[in-house]
């Protein structure tokens, strides 16, 4: 069974081609210079609609997650942990941890993670976030 | 809202409870509306509003034969029904209707009639949470919680702890579905269901229902049963992903209902004998308690440890042993509320000697909303 993947939308479109180019994009206010996440044309802290998208640093803080043990046939690697992290640039996002066992011992909060692309389709890579080297 | 201006006339749960195989979703509505017409010795024609969620007020109303002049299908989910009621309130008050029905519904275990749980692909949780791997809300109304934990110092005992005293309220609770006693040992040994959350921190899924019925508290005083007044309520509502929390460890949608239900019903935290707090799973209770006021932030586990929320505790909380223990359909807000009618009545199982107001607190998806109902039977 094929990963539940995202389809876009045209305000979300940016963040998924960004993905598929190897870079996570966030998006910031002109005006008050806030970063968010998810992508929405305005900015949701004082309402402008000049925002820019630009590409983020990549680097995160493990900053909760549960380790999903019940089945999920499209995952299939339970158990996994599903993650938010907080991003350098301040919002947060939900993602899984690469590259790491999916124990409580090693999957430590505020441990420092990157982002990495996982292609899941000719439209779709999931940014993921592994153990900073 | 005036204090004490509207009143809850007719109260019920469906029939049966737990498993009802012979039962559809809109059916299970059915019987808790009728067995809250029954207590109110009302028939459907006296019904002039009807609320509901789940379903769409428009099945319930053709349903049952009801031609309301107020339709509300608030469906914001499992406090939906704190929300009914509220708006019932304002819907009396401003005279849209007399005697308004909310009712509640769900197949959840045995799925007769009952819709699917999903995202589409292109919506919010579809792309930004859905593609990592979530199953159901025991992987997702959990994942800000080690984050609660850690900024507080606690444990899985913590949360372990809260599943073993709502434990002791069920076993008074004939209606319960799970009354024999457990320890914190049992909780932290049965089966894991999304670390650090095993199954015993988590709501039971069963089928049933429940009905309110509100009306004037002028005309309160008519009815077959002791009213039971609204002083206050309040709602809000904060984030559809539950990763984009404004605070991982505090429910900001809990703050803003609870203040202003507390500041509408013109009480103290002292003067509240009873609380209901929404456990879908076994944090809730935690946050409710701070969020609402009643511990400061990171001490609610240590006041339900030192005994304050159990049976012949300062605040009983949750007294027909909650979503944890007494049964949960996936909407549960609706028994949450049944049981603080029944202790504002004084006819609960587990009554709680005396109790004169009663705080309800709801919560709706993974922290995506909330309800506050504050009941008294006294109209103030």
């Amino acid at each position: 069974m094929p990963r539940m993947l995202p389809e876009a939308t045209p305000e979300t479109r940016h963040f998924w081609d960004g993905c598929k180019e190897g870079e996570l994009r966030l998006q910031r206010c002109t005006a008050c210079s806030d970063s968010y996440f998810p992508p929405r044309p305005f900015c949701p802290k004082c309402g402008s609609r000049d925002v820019e998208a630009y590409k983020a640093s990549g680097d995160a803080i493990l900053w909760s997650y549960v380790i999903n043990h019940r089945p999920r046939p499209d995952m299939g690697t339970e158990p996994y942990a599903i993650a938010v992290v907080k991003l350098a640039e301040g919002p947060t996002m939900m993602t899984n941890i690469v590259d790491c066992p999916q124990t409580p011992e090693a999957l430590r909060l505020d441990m420092p993670l990157t982002v990495s692309f996982s292609k899941q389709s000719d439209d779709i890579s999931l940014p993921l976030f592994a153990p900073a080297k | 809202m005036k204090p004490g201006s509207v009143a809850v006339v007719g109260a019920a749960e469906t029939t049966k409870m737990g498993v009802i195989p012979d039962q559809s979703v809109i059916g299970l509505h059915a019987d808790a509306a009728l067995n809250a017409m029954a207590d109110a010795g009302l028939k459907p024609s006296d019904i002039d509003g009807v609320a509901t969620a789940g379903i769409s007020p428009t099945e319930l109303a053709w349903y049952l034969g009801i031609k309301p002049t107020y339709a509300d299908g608030t469906s914001v989910g499992g406090c939906s029904f704190m929300l009914h009621v509220r708006h019932a309130a304002a819907a009396i008050a401003a005279g849209h209707a007399k005697t308004i029905l909310v009712t509640h519904g769900e197949s959840g275990k045995s799925r007769v009639g009952a819709g699917r749980f999903g995202a589409a692909p292109s919506s919010l949780a579809g792309q930004f949470e859905m593609p990592y791997g979530p199953v159901g809300p025991p992987s997702m109304f959990t994942v800000p919680v080690l984050r609660y934990l850690k900024t507080y110092g606690l444990g899985e005992e913590d949360l372990a702890n809260v599943a073993v005293v709502q434990r002791e309220w069920a076993a008074k609770n004939p209606r319960a579905t799970f009354k024999d006693p457990i320890t914190v040992d049992d909780v932290l040994n049965s089966r894991m269901i999304a670390w650090p959350f095993r199954i015993l921190m988590c709501c039971l899924v069963t089928d049933g229902g429940g009905a309110l019925i509100l009306t004037s508290a002028d005309r309160a005083k008519d009815f077959p049963t002791k009213p039971v007044y609204v002083l206050g309520t309040g709602e809000s509502v904060e984030t559809p992903l539950v990763s984009q929390m404004y605070d991982a460890t505090s429910s900001t949608a809990f703050r803003i209902s609870g203040r202003k239900a507390f500041e509408e019903a013109g009480i103290k935290h002292a003067d509240v004998d009873h609380l209901m707090v929404y456990d879908a799973f076994a944090h809730l209770p935690l946050y409710g308690l701070e969020d609402l006021g009643f511990c400061k932030p990171g001490e609610a586990a240590a006041f339900i440890r030192e005994g304050n929320t159990r049976p012949g505790g300062k605040l009983p909380l949750n007294t027909n042993g909650g979503g944890l223990s007494y049964m949960h359909s996936g909407m549960y807000g609706m028994y949450a509320l049944q049981e603080s009618v029944r202790q504002m009545r004084g006819i609960a199982p587990a009554q709680v000697p005396g109790a004169k107001i009663s705080v309800c607190q709801g919560v709706g998806g993974m922290f995506g909303a909330a309800g506050t109902v504050i009941f008294g039977n006294e109209r103030p």
